[in-house]
């Protein structure tokens, strides 16, 4: 017992748990548009504000988001960053963008990348469309939108952002 | 030290498999059923919020920031959560009244446990180094612990049996009871074993679901012109993690909350025990020392329906509906974590 042992310094557990993962069911009817290359928004039934992609309730009133709400694929920068740092398994090159957007009749914005754009030229009010992949490739994920693109519109004031309807941009 | 009255309680319908429901869209009716039972719109109408979960349970990270989109948190509110049973979730809200920081608060649990294998996402909460590498399931642990309580001539496969058949017939008069029946002891002890001795009767279920209550000063309860119960006495003791330190055919810790609690106090009219299996129905009785005259689990307890990380806030809200439909003044409600009841709250409700 007396000669010196070496100290443990780690232990390999490994876990294996495996779910059948649900999105939910508002979150369910927003996924099966998308495979339809249609974004759909939900709108609170209180407070009015379209939300997308909807996760069942309005986080600000609590209640449930029933009501469809058929959103453009044109959409507005409301902030963005510009990633330099690869990041492992990711197969974008850096540097890329990645944008919150609010489509053209939502209220509130999501993530997504930004392509096809001067990196240094991006802005907040900046105007830009979806780029959908092929048809065929459709699935129920928001990457059947590759990437947003600049669009020849003016950009939007900020106050104006998430206020646009579906019908678009006229300023 | 100011009372502490219950005004409202709710349990959504144990289910077996709520489908394509999420965290959110679970909660939400519950909340609702609870706001209601006081007149109130949402959780902007009470003090202080505190909810009760397991993200392991649905296998999402961060599920638990994900039931705060069902409260209604513009402007924002004064909120908690404990990776625990909503019972614990209660009792840091008391805490919060007593200290006078909220006159009223919402205290709400939720499990979505069918996505995954409960048994064996369970595992993960033993000890990091011995046991949980081992995967050791719940259920196996709760059979070696009745096999112990066999053994030494402490209880009998019958004796378990009358506790599955009374809780089936009792939970036929429970809307949100998973598993009801007009059942024979017989008729349980038909069943082959599932893991020694355990039969499938003498396990609980796994539920998805979820549960509410509020609770408030006796002031804000008059305010709000409801009917109310008063937590008079709450106190939680846990065990070692170590299962070969423990004496698993008792419950210490039971009783050492239930002291702590005062449920020697007076009379005890009804009893909701969280006995996951059907012996710890039996270990949890003799530890808070019930008599014949008690009536347990009469909601079918949670062998008919056991909503992980709410069924222990869903005891002492079952005792709080009896203490104020007047069918019992004085009532006990125990809550349980952890392997072979671990970890023990007691809870006791009287009429106010």
């Amino acid at each position: 017992m007396s000669e010196q042992q070496e100290p443990v310094t780690g232990i390999e557990v490994p876990i294996y748990l495996k779910y059948n993962f649900t999105a939910g069911a508002g979150p369910a009817r927003f996924l099966s548009q998308v495979k339809k290359g249609v974004l759909t928004g939900q709108r609170c039934p209180r407070c009015d504000q379209v939300y997308i992609p909807p996760r069942g309730s309005c986080a600000a009133c609590g209640v449930a988001t029933e009501e469809e709400v058929v959103l453009s694929d044109k959409a507005t920068v409301q902030s963005f960053t510009i990633v330099s740092i690869p990041i492992p398994n990711n197969p974008i090159q850096p540097p890329y963008i990645i944008a919150n957007l609010v489509a053209d009749g939502a209220n509130i914005s999501f993530i997504h990348l930004m392509s096809e754009c001067v990196n240094e030229d991006v802005r907040i009010g900046q105007r830009v469309q979806a780029v959908w992949k092929p048809e065929e490739e459709w699935d129920y994920a928001m990457d059947n939108i590759r990437y947003f693109k600049p669009i020849d519109e003016a950009d939007v004031p900020v106050g104006q952002i998430g206020k646009l309807p579906v019908s678009g941009w006229k300023g | 030290m100011r009372d502490i009255a219950i005004v409202a309680f709710h349990q959504s319908r144990a289910v077996a498999d709520a489908g394509a429901c999420n965290e959110v869209e679970m909660i939400m009716p519950v909340l609702n059923e609870v706001y209601q039972q006081v007149g109130i719109n949402n959780a902007q109408d009470v003090d202080f919020v505190c909810s009760g979960s397991c993200d392991y349970l649905q296998g999402a990270a961060f599920a638990f920031v994900a039931g705060v989109d069902a409260l209604g948190a513009v402007p924002p509110i004064k909120e908690s959560h404990v990776e625990m049973d909503a019972a614990w979730a209660l009792y840091e809200s008391i805490l919060k009244l007593r200290m006078g920081h909220a006159d009223s608060a919402l205290v709400y649990g939720f499990g979505k446990s069918s996505p995954g294998e409960l048994p064996v996402v369970l595992s993960q909460q033993l000890d990091p180094y011995y046991l949980a590498p081992q995967w050791i399931d719940t259920v196996s642990l709760a059979a070696m612990q009745a096999r112990l309580m066999l053994d030494q001539g402490m209880l009998t496969e019958r004796d378990m049996a009358e506790v599955v058949s009374r809780s089936r017939r009792n939970a036929m008069r429970n809307p949100a009871a998973q598993l009801a029946g007009d059942v024979s002891v017989e008729q349980v002890l038909a069943e082959e074993t599932y893991l020694s001795p355990l039969r499938k009767a003498d396990c609980c279920p796994v539920s998805d679901g979820a549960a509410a209550m509020i609770i408030c000063t006796v002031d804000k309860a008059r305010e709000w012109g409801v009917p109310y119960a008063l937590i008079t006495g709450i106190d939680h003791r846990i065990e070692t993690h170590n299962l070969g330190m423990r004496d698993l055919t008792d419950s210490v810790s039971t009783r050492q909350a239930a002291e702590g609690a005062g449920v020697g106090a007076g009379a005890i009219d009804v009893a909701e025990l969280y006995a996951p299996f059907s012996h710890q129905e039996i270990i949890l009785s003799r530890a808070l020392g019930l008599e014949g005259s008690t009536s347990v689990n009469p909601s079918g307890g949670v062998l008919a329906g056991n909503l992980m990380m709410a069924s222990g806030l869903s005891r002492i809200g079952e005792v709080f509906k009896r203490v104020v439909s007047g069918e019992a003044e004085r009532g006990v409600a125990h809550a349980t974590s952890g392997p072979c009841l671990q970890h023990n709250l007691v809870t006791v409700v009287e009429k106010a």
